[in-house]
């Protein structure tokens, strides 16, 4: 999978779907080739969240940007930051909104900055066949249209982000390759690529990520 | 049977409407959002009514309303919201109601925090209202013991004619893991109380909590801690692993006791003799199967995340016949496998 020709990736889904570990992922796998920002725009959910990365994020050269109230005890969703200023200041910015089309809303408002970047925006639809909520490819289509509806803003392309957790195998994912067929068809966008578990080999269509989002009475492992 | 990765919140949502539930009333509030959230968006699909309530208050008492007419009824709070309820779960104890209501608990006292906690556990289980009554209360430590556990709090609440309590946390609620619902028959008990219409072939029913008369009063009390006793026979639930030998008894519930787990796990490795012993029921106290779990220990450390609760229990359990030692985190503050691990290695050092 080839990273690099957008500088500016969107990731939207359900919530649960996997957007932040993504969202990590990339943000690392991108500063080796250039200057990453990771923007946490999750007003909705509480804990798992790409803020709870930034120290270790920043130690890599990323910059992390998140909600002025992420993980405090406050449950206020202001969003204090400016993005076009990180975006032109960035080679690539990693967006991760918050679940589901209520977690999109915020985006919403940034519509004229991210669609003056035209084809430099990359705004990306996780989708995991093994979440109750995502059993069916109508319903993936239903919400994906409802998420577009609440940023005003149109996906470019899926992530087939398909995985039982820590229980994740090869076979897990080669179970859900019929689904993200027909999910790619009933949306009309490309699959960009399917996530892996970090063992596999990358390809054009695979790209093996970490779980970096455990539990905090998992083994701690080093990013 | 088919796995599927879930919140631990959306997955207790789920699991109740599989068991039979058919009305929700609920009022907003973090970390429990995802059940309402689910609820609000499948309960209508699937034949039920999910209602948001004016607040915590009124969410109760339409509880009480539901269930007074047989059906399975559920609410959903987290902390200060469910201190909101507490005169409700009172009269619905008082009325002989099942229901079941869930607590995500989040930091306290007050408005507290919005991370999480286990600092209800006194509420939980000395009172969560006012009065003689007692509640079931059930502690998943997995999302799949979530699923499992809301199914039995409904059958339990039908059976003894009581609400249950599902004592979850914020880290539970949010938490996800791969789950499988199970494929059974859910069969609800009839209930010739309740009252849905005598259609004039029988008297009518009444769902009260008031008692004119101080002697009918304490028949009324008396008869339900008849029914409190055959709970505490029949209803304990504890998990043991590594007791047989263990000197160090970890005892801990919910979210904390997965971190204990994983010390525990670590201490052996290290060849110290440790054990966690996990109640799965804090109402009843599963007394017996602590007292086994504890046959060969020296000592029992109680891992919380809140300033020492269940300690109390443990200790009253074991008759003190045990010194009971406790380690916690709180204020949504999770302790750390290392943290306990050398909770677990000082108490070593000194007894060996």
């Amino acid at each position: 999978m080839e990273f690099g020709q957008k500088r500016v990736i969107l990731l939207t889904g359900d919530y649960g779907c996997g957007k932040t570990n993504l969202a990590v992922n990339l943000a690392i796998l991108l500063a080796e080739k250039g200057k990453v920002s990771v923007v946490d725009m999750d007003t909705v959910n509480p804990y798992f969240r790409t803020a709870d990365f930034g120290e270790t994020l920043t130690k890599r050269g990323i910059n992390v940007v998140f909600p002025q109230y992420a993980n405090t005890n406050l449950d206020i969703p202001v969003l204090n930051f400016d993005l076009e200023s990180v975006i032109s200041e960035s080679d690539f910015t990693i967006i991760d909104i918050g679940g589901s089309d209520a977690g999109a809303y915020p985006a919403g408002r940034y519509e004229s900055l991210l669609k003056s970047l035209g084809e430099q925006l990359e705004m990306l639809y996780l989708f995991n066949m093994y979440r109750l909520c995502e059993r069916s490819a109508d319903e993936i289509v239903k919400t994906l249209r409802e998420i577009e509806s609440a940023c005003r803003l149109k996906c470019t392309g899926l992530v087939n982000n398909s995985n039982l957790g820590a229980e994740t195998t090869r076979e897990t994912v080669a179970a859900s390759g019929e689904f993200a067929e027909e999910v790619a068809e009933k949306t009309g966008l490309p699959i960009r690529f399917t996530c892996v578990t970090e063992n596999e080999k990358p390809d054009e269509t695979h790209l093996p990520i970490k779980r970096l989002v455990t539990l905090p009475w998992e083994t701690e492992r080093e990013i | 049977m088919e796995k599927v990765l879930m919140k631990g919140n959306e997955a207790l949502a789920e699991a109740a409407m599989r068991a039979g539930c058919k009305c929700f009333f609920g009022y907003p509030i973090t970390p429990q959002t995802e059940i309402s959230a689910y609820l609000a968006k499948n309960m209508a699909k699937r034949g039920g009514v999910f209602l948001q309530a004016e607040s915590e208050v009124a969410a109760i008492n339409m509880v009480l309303g539901a269930a007074s007419a047989g059906v399975r009824a559920m609410t959903s709070s987290s902390s200060p919201g469910i201190s909101l309820k507490s005169e409700g779960v009172s009269y619905i104890a008082a009325s002989d109601l099942p229901c079941v209501i869930v607590n995500v608990q989040r930091g306290g006292p007050g408005l507290g925090g919005i991370q999480p906690s286990q600092s209800d556990y006194f509420q939980a289980t000395k009172a969560l209202g006012h009065g003689d009554f007692q509640m079931i209360v059930y502690v998943p430590a997995s999302v799949q013991e979530t699923i499992d556990m809301t199914y039995l709090a409904f059958n339990m609440a039908d059976k003894f004619r009581t609400p249950v309590m599902i004592l979850s946390d914020g880290l539970l609620g949010q938490m996800m893991e791969p789950v499988v619902f199970p494929t059974v028959d859910v069969q609800i008990p009839d209930k010739p109380w309740a009252c849905c219409g005598h259609e004039n072939k029988r008297s009518h029913n009444i769902i009260n909590s008031l008692y004119l008369q101080p002697d009918i009063l304490e028949k009324s009390v008396n008869e339900r801690y008849e029914r409190y006793e055959i709970i505490k026979q029949t209803c304990p639930m504890a998990e043991s692993d590594f007791c047989e030998d263990a000197e160090i008894v970890v005892a801990a519930f919910g979210a904390s006791a997965r971190v204990a787990k994983s010390a525990v796990n670590a201490a052996r490795a290290k060849g110290i003799k440790a054990g966690l012993f996990r109640p799965q029921t804090l109402v009843p106290f599963p007394v017996e199967q602590l007292n086994k779990a504890c046959e060969k220990a020296k000592v029992v450390l109680s891992v919380e995340m809140n300033k020492g609760q269940m300690v109390e229990d443990l200790r009253l359990a074991l008759n003190c016949r045990l010194p009971v030692e406790f380690f916690g985190r709180h204020g949504g503050i999770i302790p750390s496998v290392r943290e306990v691990l050398g909770q677990i290695e000082q108490i070593h050092e000194r007894i060996k």
